[in-house]
């Protein structure tokens, strides 16, 4: 194991987040405050509890989880992509480091900068509504499987993208879409029974739900079966990584 | 001594079907500098490209060190430094954590004083902070040397390394190459410009069509290759090649004022005493006698165009 590699990558990568601080850092939590001013204030005050929760607190660990999964996608993507994108690739491939070093600095480097975030969105929450966390433990499991899950997603795109539309296609087009009929904003049991049976087939459901579950106890379906859900989509991305590094896909051919 | 790099068979199609390289095979030997001769598309960058790990071969073997390159990468890579052909360079970084990068990639324990003195020889110390997006052209490929000599690599490549780089910095680059060499390093560089080759080489090898069409020490090959080039500068001017002369293979040059002879060095008999000789018994009074070899660069123009 090459660690000194693996080092340098991701101390690499984290310096471009401090070169790049109002971007990554400030921006989330500026449009996170909007969301509590606009859903948890104006717009909540005048929603009744849900399941003995009030309506700013139910849709905090939504807004985590959107924020934690469209950093740690841009971070993962973007991270492998530019050096693609500026030549400066060939000496990644050209040093002794094998893909699993390459994928520990990259996604290591993204989930650390997502998670980051996501600390900083938990702690802008409690400033607005009152915060209780019942499973720290489970909160904290859900929160690192899915910002590793989804920096190692984001790296798998960032490796398949061949220009800039292609790197922007998923986080922009498919994420949002996903995170927001996932329960966000509403608990599914609200919705008809068609449209519940619809957002089943939603993944990120499973994960907005389960992690709402390590706050408040409260679940659209049983977070054992987030958990598996969640391992489960990180096993098939491992399984796609494993097959790009055999063949070189876009990378060594 | 076994070979530092060993190349054999080695071919590489691309996916769009495109063969650059057909059955290639060539050793290195330990500090020699070799230089790559050969037309764009020749095949040159995909060879260095394989060597270094960057693509995959479709065919062939290569060992670095007594390593191959697919199976025991990291041994090979720890040992090779490459400086590309394209200045690429992460724009908003500093010299120092670029060149710092490069140093960790390659499994080194990072040594500030190691990565002075790369700095220093190159000329760089002074922009150390600077970030490389304010160097220049010339700076820049400094750098990506830099960054190939920051985990101190017993084999180097320079693909291209003079593409668009002024006189000065180009003579500069001579120079670090001269003290790698003093340190035993393996050089091998590609280059259009055959003086390039001409000037630093020990070996010279011609590329095209992704075919090795030629190795060869540069002095053999100088001699094998080299034509020479006798001028007979004459004391009164000739119209006409007199006829006694007929069977020299003659040109007038200088409007007559001049007899050129061109003769092989290779061959058995150069021709030359029987010709002046005859040149006497002619009753031409010389001047003068001058003679002049060949290049590489008309060896080279002669081998590509006479194989394209």
């Amino acid at each position: 194991m090459n660690l000194e590699a693996v080092k340098s990558i991701y101390f690499f990568e984290m310096a471009r987040t401090r070169r790049t601080l109002l971007q990554s850092v400030v921006s989330p939590v500026i449009s996170t405050s909007l969301y509590f001013i606009v859903f948890g204030a104006a717009v909540g005050s005048r929603i009744q509890e849900i399941d003995g929760v009030s309506y700013g607190a139910f849709i905090t660990p939504g807004l985590i989880m959107l924020t934690l999964l469209t950093q740690c996608i841009g971070n993962g993507s973007f991270g492998i992509y530019f050096p693609k994108f500026t030549g400066t690739i060939y000496e990644l491939l050209s040093s002794p480091v094998s893909m699993t070093e390459i994928v520990l600095g990259y996604v290591g480097a993204a989930a650390t900068k997502g998670m980051m975030i996501g600390i900083i969105i938990l702690g802008t929450a409690s400033l607005f509504v009152d915060l209780s966390i019942a499973h720290p433990f489970v909160m904290l499991l859900f929160f690192v499987l899915t910002a590793v899950t989804f920096s190692l997603f984001g790296f798998i795109i960032g490796i398949w993208a061949k220009d800039f539309e292609q790197l922007n296609l998923i986080p922009m087009l498919v994420i949002p879409p996903l995170v927001f009929l996932g329960g966000s904003f509403y608990s599914v049991n609200m919705l008809p029974p068609f449209w519940q049976a619809v957002s089943h087939f939603n993944p990120v459901l499973y994960l907005i739900s389960g992690f709402r579950w390590s706050f408040f106890e409260i679940a659209d379906v049983n977070p054992v079966i987030s958990l598996v859900i969640i391992i489960g989509f990180l096993a098939v991305l491992m399984g796609l990584l494993t097959w790009i590094f055999k063949t070189g896909y876009r990378l060594r051919n | 001594m076994a070979p530092i790099v060993s190349v054999s068979n080695l071919v590489k199609t691309y996916a769009s079907g495109f063969q650059a390289l057909k059955d290639v095979s060539l050793d290195i030997e330990e500090g020699e500098i070799l230089a790559l001769l050969g037309p764009n598309g020749a095949g040159k960058t995909t060879l260095i490209s394989i060597i270094c790990g960057i693509v995959n071969p479709t065919g062939g073997t290569v060992l670095v060190g007594g390593h191959d390159v697919v199976t025991d990468f990291r041994a090979t890579r720890s040992i090779i430094g490459l400086v590309p052909q394209e200045l690429t360079t992460d724009q908003f970084e500093t010299v120092w954590n670029t060149v710092s990068f490069s140093r960790g990639l390659h499994g080194k324990k990072p040594d500030p004083a190691h990565i002075e003195k790369v700095l220093k020889d190159l000329s760089l110390f002074d922009k150390k902070d600077n970030m490389l997006r304010e160097l220049s052209g010339g700076m820049k490929r400094r750098v990506l040397i830099a960054k190939a000599l920051s985990h101190e690599p017993r084999v180097l490549f320079l693909d291209e390394p003079t593409a668009g780089v002024d006189v000065n910095l180009r003579k500069d680059m001579w120079k670090v190459v001269e003290k790698l060499r003093e340190t035993g390093v393996t050089i091998i560089l590609t280059t259009h410009y055959i003086e390039e080759a001409e000037e630093i080489a020990d070996r010279v090898g011609v590329i095209n069509g992704g075919k090795i069409l030629l190795i060869e020490q540069k002095t053999e090959l100088m001699k094998k290759l080299g034509r020479k080039q006798l001028r007979v500068e004459l004391q009164e001017p000739l119209q006409d090649i007199p006829e006694a002369l007929g069977s020299y293979d003659l040109t007038i040059g200088d409007g007559g004022g001049s007899l050129i002879y061109d003769y092989d060095t290779s061959g058995e008999r150069t021709g030359i005493t029987t010709l002046l000789t005859a040149l006497a018994e002619a009753g031409i009074r010389l001047k003068d006698i001058s003679t002049q070899q060949s290049s590489l660069e008309d060896i080279f123009v002669e081998l590509v165009g006479a194989r394209a």
